[in-house]
């Protein structure tokens, strides 16, 4: 699988990274190394096979519907870049 | 003091040789004296593990000390702890202090263990030789132009090197295994589920799992013991008593019944490295072992499915890195989309956005099926060769890693060279099993690991078969020159 310098530049912009023009080539051959390694997997006939999510057969787990945290919103937003009135801060959204 | 193992570190502190604090000073010396060299620490916390020394000599003069009480260990930098910056050796988290404990951490801390800091790891735990922290490449004890392995290999060289009496690390595709067998040390991945995942900043979630890394298997019993558990703060932790695992260790071995995949010791394994292994399984044989060729037909294609599984996985557990709440903040953003990019293309280094890009790639329109649901069917054949295997052996036995430690710098620039790096490791991790990885013979002066990988929740066969090799043998006891 060999993907364009168009591909990267989709595949970055859903994941919200930018890659810069002077990238593009190398991050675009690196990754299609990756998925030439990854289509070994089309080698195997996987017809019926139920897909494995997850290694432990395990139901969830639920709990009570009961208030079990105290309210620590302060002591989380100390670590964030801009607070105003308990409310984190970006870039205005809406014009 | 420094060369003794936890279960001789414990009965020093017991019976009054040396203290807790005395102890803890030393291993504090010796990270002043190699880490600015060696470079395993991102973080040391002098005061803190001071304090708490203090605290477990008071514990054990007033008799409440558990096993570990007053042994300063190292945690790998992915556990959060509280009042500690908690890296995850990533620039995106250079200013992150968490808010609270990992488990991890807080059972250790219970178990009255000193916090001496944080280890260096690859960023995010993406990588195998350790270079893609932000904070540097760790050096190999037993050869400093070499790589620790990773990603654990801060954790790994500390062990090594005697930084530490034992580290914490975390493995996805093999980062205790492969740095545990580079550095030449003992390292256990436990089954999936076993050891809390809570505050171990996820990487990819249905494959990580937290282990320790120490000297000997014995020293590994009792580090799992105070680690394992059910932790109702993780959702897929397991609901499943903890046995003694330093009471199995010495359980006899004749029986036991070894098998020995082919696949394992095909080409691309290190001619060198396959005759150590063998020379290892040859003491097995001795013990009364029966050894079994077996085969595990699909484990060629486990690097291919991890390398869409743990992508896909990291992709989505990595949209929280977006500079609103924590972490990484590009400056004066124009709006939210660039305050995104922007946040995320300065805070991630080349290997995360690699990884990121490749999962977000899989999971989009029009590919999940080619993808994500083509590696979850062959993950689920690899697990059914294990399965099969498990009907005939107790465990399986082959090398960790297909070579010794290589330079730094021989792949760094080449993503699926460095990934094969872990050929051997990946298996465990999709199918969920506990693995092992101990030292066996070197090969020219560079350690080899011998890996054991046991059916789910075996771990106590794991460490008693890992023990009974170490009775007989002193290739764990190999310390690297100058340490």
């Amino acid at each position: 699988m060999s993907l364009e310098q168009s591909d990267v530049e989709n595949i970055a912009h859903l994941a919200r990274l930018a890659v810069s023009p002077e990238e593009l080539e190398g991050v675009a051959g690196d990754l299609s190394n990756i998925l030439t390694l990854v289509e070994q997997m089309n080698a195997v006939d996987t017809g019926g096979v139920v897909p494995m999510a997850h290694p432990l057969h395990m139901a969830q787990r639920l709990r009570e519907d009961s208030v079990t945290e105290s309210d620590q919103r302060d002591h989380f937003q100390a670590i964030a870049p801009e607070t105003e009135a308990g409310l984190y801060l970006v870039p205005k959204v809406i014009e | 003091m420094h060369d003794k193992t936890l279960t001789e570190l414990a009965a020093g502190l017991r019976a009054g040789e040396f203290s807790s604090v005395e102890l803890t000073r030393a291993y504090l010396e010796r990270i002043e004296q190699f880490d600015t060299d060696l470079n395993c620490f991102i973080s040391v916390a002098r005061e803190r593990a001071l304090a708490s020394a203090e605290r477990a000599d008071a514990r054990i003069r007033d008799g409440s000390a558990d096993a570990l009480t007053g042994i300063p260990i190292a945690h790998k930098d992915i556990f959060c702890t509280s009042g500690l910056r908690t890296s995850c050796g990533s620039k995106m988290l250079d200013n992150f202090v968490a808010p609270y404990d990992a488990t991890v951490v807080a059972r250790l801390e219970a178990a009255g263990t000193v916090m001496l800091g944080k280890t260096n790891m690859d960023e995010f735990a993406m990588g195998s030789s350790n270079e893609t922290s932000f904070y540097g490449v760790v050096r190999n004890p037993w050869d400093r132009t070499l790589v620790p392995g990773g990603s654990s290999g801060g954790s790994a060289a500390a062990v090594a090197a005697r930084l530490c009496g034992a580290a914490t690390g975390t493995d996805t595709g093999g980062s205790i295994r492969q740095p545990a067998a580079l550095c030449g040390i003992t390292g256990l991945k436990p089954t999936y589920g076993r050891v809390s995942r809570y505050g171990m900043i996820a990487f990819a979630s249905s494959l990580d799992q937290g282990g320790p890394l120490t000297r000997s298997a014995a020293d590994a019993a009792l580090m799992l013991q105070a680690m394992a558990g059910f932790d109702p703060r993780d959702s897929t932790s397991a609901q499943q008593a903890v046995p003694d695992y330093s009471g199995q260790l010495d359980a006899d071995l004749r029986g036991l019944k070894i098998g020995l995949p082919r696949e394992y010791f095909e080409s691309g394994l290190d001619a060198e490295v396959a005759a150590s292994v063998q020379a290892a399984i040859a003491e097995y044989r001795h013990m009364g072992a029966e050894v079994v060729d077996i085969s595990l037909p699909n484990s060629g294609l486990s690097v291919a499915t991890y390398y869409v599984v743990a992508p896909a996985e990291c992709s989505s557990n990595l949209s929280r890195f977006d500079g609103v709440r924590f972490g990484h903040r590009c400056e004066q953003p124009k709006n939210l989309e660039d305050l995104y990019k922007r946040s995320r293309s300065e805070g991630f280094g080349a290997e995360v956005k690699r990884r990121i890009m490749i999962g977000t790639y899989a999971l989009s329109a029009g590919y999940y099926d080619a993808y994500y649901l083509k590696a979850q069917q062959i993950r689920q054949l690899i697990s059914e060769d294990f399965r099969k295997a498990f009907g005939q052996v107790d465990v399986i036995m082959g090398p960790t890693s297909p070579t010794t430690a290589f330079a730094i710098g021989e792949k760094a620039d080449d993503p699926v060279t460095m990934y094969l790096s872990d050929i051997y490791t990946i298996a465990a991790n999709l199918a969920g099993l506990p693995g092992m990885s101990i030292p066996v013979r070197p090969v020219a002066g560079r350690p080899v690991g011998l890996q054991i990988i046991g059916n789910y929740f075996q771990e106590g066969k794991l460490l008693n078969v890992a023990h009974r090799l170490q009775r007989e043998s002193d290739w764990h006891l190999a310390a690297p020159v100058g340490f």
